[in-house]
């Protein structure tokens, strides 16, 4: 009898070659930093909007994505990050 | 381009409850945050965290401080020990935190306005009794939470909404102050500089003794769009254009002029050992 609340699944995860991208729109701000600053131009704006009125980055390119987390830690709203297979990070 | 569009059709996302790796240290009843889009907080928050988990620290040992301020509230949102205390008051709130409890691991997590305007008198004295600590100082330039004030960390000639004709104050230069005040470990990276961020706080974290970290972060609110700095992400690339890296260098040279195009000095400006304020009351009263 577990009280515990089952979380949403908010999340969307993607699968890459070395594992995989998570992205959780909800919390997205739309401020493009994933986007500018992903060193394999992964990702672009979607054309949907988010709950908040944002368009959350979508991945286009997703075969081109190593992993290097740069968006996960560049990411001001915790709302994309990335998870390395074998790694529990 | 069909094999492209066939690549599309076939890499689908599935849907899962999986959370940022930062939320481990976080309270995640309190996200999402409510800093503005492209506000710096939330990165130099993940840069810490991910500092913790690199250098194993348990979540037990962490105490995490904050007075006031936008970047005060990132105390209530650290689910370590964490204080959000009155406004100036975060560095003797941690010294005391640090007294009682020598092997918590303290963080100090505050703003310009709050650890250089109202709370500069104790960031200087922790620095001169070398109290060990690590003090995070995110600079967006101004008074974020208030509406955009001018502080003492606003550029000379900057916009503020208490500065409508530009300040004409002389700033503070951070890594410069913290130095002459005694900090035994003083680096300075901006927001576009994530990783290097995080290195900074794991050596600042590892340092025994008073460490500064400054990290220059975009306020597109308060103080980005009235002074040609535009959208956070138009900031963060101006980083990336005006920002040399001269580690070791006189942090006298590293004041920010307001001229967006104007060379910013960041890196690590002085990595120092010397017995911490506990060090020294420990074998001076063993002498007595
Ligand atoms: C004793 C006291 N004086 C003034 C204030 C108003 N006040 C709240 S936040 C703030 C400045 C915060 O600036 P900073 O530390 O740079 O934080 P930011 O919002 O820019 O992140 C001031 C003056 C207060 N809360 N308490
Ligand atoms: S993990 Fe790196 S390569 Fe993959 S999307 Fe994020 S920034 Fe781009
Ligand atoms: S960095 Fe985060 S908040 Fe900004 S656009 Fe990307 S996912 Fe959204
Ligand atoms: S006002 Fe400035 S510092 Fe405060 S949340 Fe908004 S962007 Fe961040
Ligand atoms: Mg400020």
């Amino acid at each position: 009898m577990s009280t515990e609340i089952e979380k949403e699944k908010t999340t969307e995860k993607w699968p890459t070659d070395q594992g995989y991208l998570y992205i959780r729109e909800d919390y997205c701000k739309g401020c493009g930093y994933c986007i500018e600053f992903c060193p394999q131009e992964v990702l672009e704006e979607s054309e949907g909007f988010n709950e908040k009125g944002y368009h959350p980055p979508e991945p286009t390119a997703i075969d081109k994505c190593v992993n290097c987390g740069f968006c996960s830690i560049i990411c001001p709203d915790f709302a994309i990050w990335d998870e390395k297979e074998g790694s529990n990070e | 381009m069909t094999t492209e569009l066939k690549q599309k059709e076939e890499v689908k996302p599935e849907l899962t409850s999986a959370e940022h790796p930062a939320t481990k240290y976080l309270r995640e009843e309190r996200l999402p945050h409510i800093w503005c889009s492209g506000c710096g907080l939330g990165s130099a928050v993940t840069s810490l965290t991910n500092a913790y988990e690199k250098l194993e620290i348990p979540i037990d040992d962490i105490g995490v401080v904050s007075g006031i301020g936008c970047t005060g509230r990132a105390a209530g949102y650290f689910e370590t020990d964490s204080y959000h205390t009155t406004h100036g008051r975060a560095i003797p709130f941690a010294t005391g935190l640090k007294l009682s409890n020598p092997e918590m691991n303290v963080t100090v997590f505050s703003g310009d306005g709050d650890l250089f305007a109202i709370g500069g008198n104790h960031f200087i004295h922790a620095a001169r009794r070398n109290v060990d600590m690590t003090v995070i100082c995110v600079n967006n330039y101004n008074f974020g939470m208030t509406g955009g004030q001018f502080g003492p960390t606003t550029p000379q000639g900057a916009t503020a909404t208490t500065s409508p004709y530009g300040n004409y104050e002389d700033p503070f230069n951070l890594p410069d102050l913290a130095a002459s005040a005694g900090a035994i470990y003083v680096a300075r990276w901006t927001s576009v500089h994530a990783r290097r961020i995080q290195q900074a706080m794991e050596e600042a974290l590892s340092k025994r003794g008073f460490s500064f970290v400054e990290i220059l972060s975009p306020c597109p609110t308060g103080y980005g769009r009235k002074n040609d700095l535009g959208e956070g992400i138009d900031e963060l690339k101006s980083y990336q254009d005006r920002t040399v890296i001269k580690h070791g260098s006189d942090p006298g040279d590293a004041e920010i002029e307001r001229d967006p195009e104007a060379e910013i000095v960041v890196g690590k400006f002085v990595e120092d050992d010397r017995p911490t304020y506990c060090d020294v009351a420990d074998d001076y009263l063993q002498g007595q």
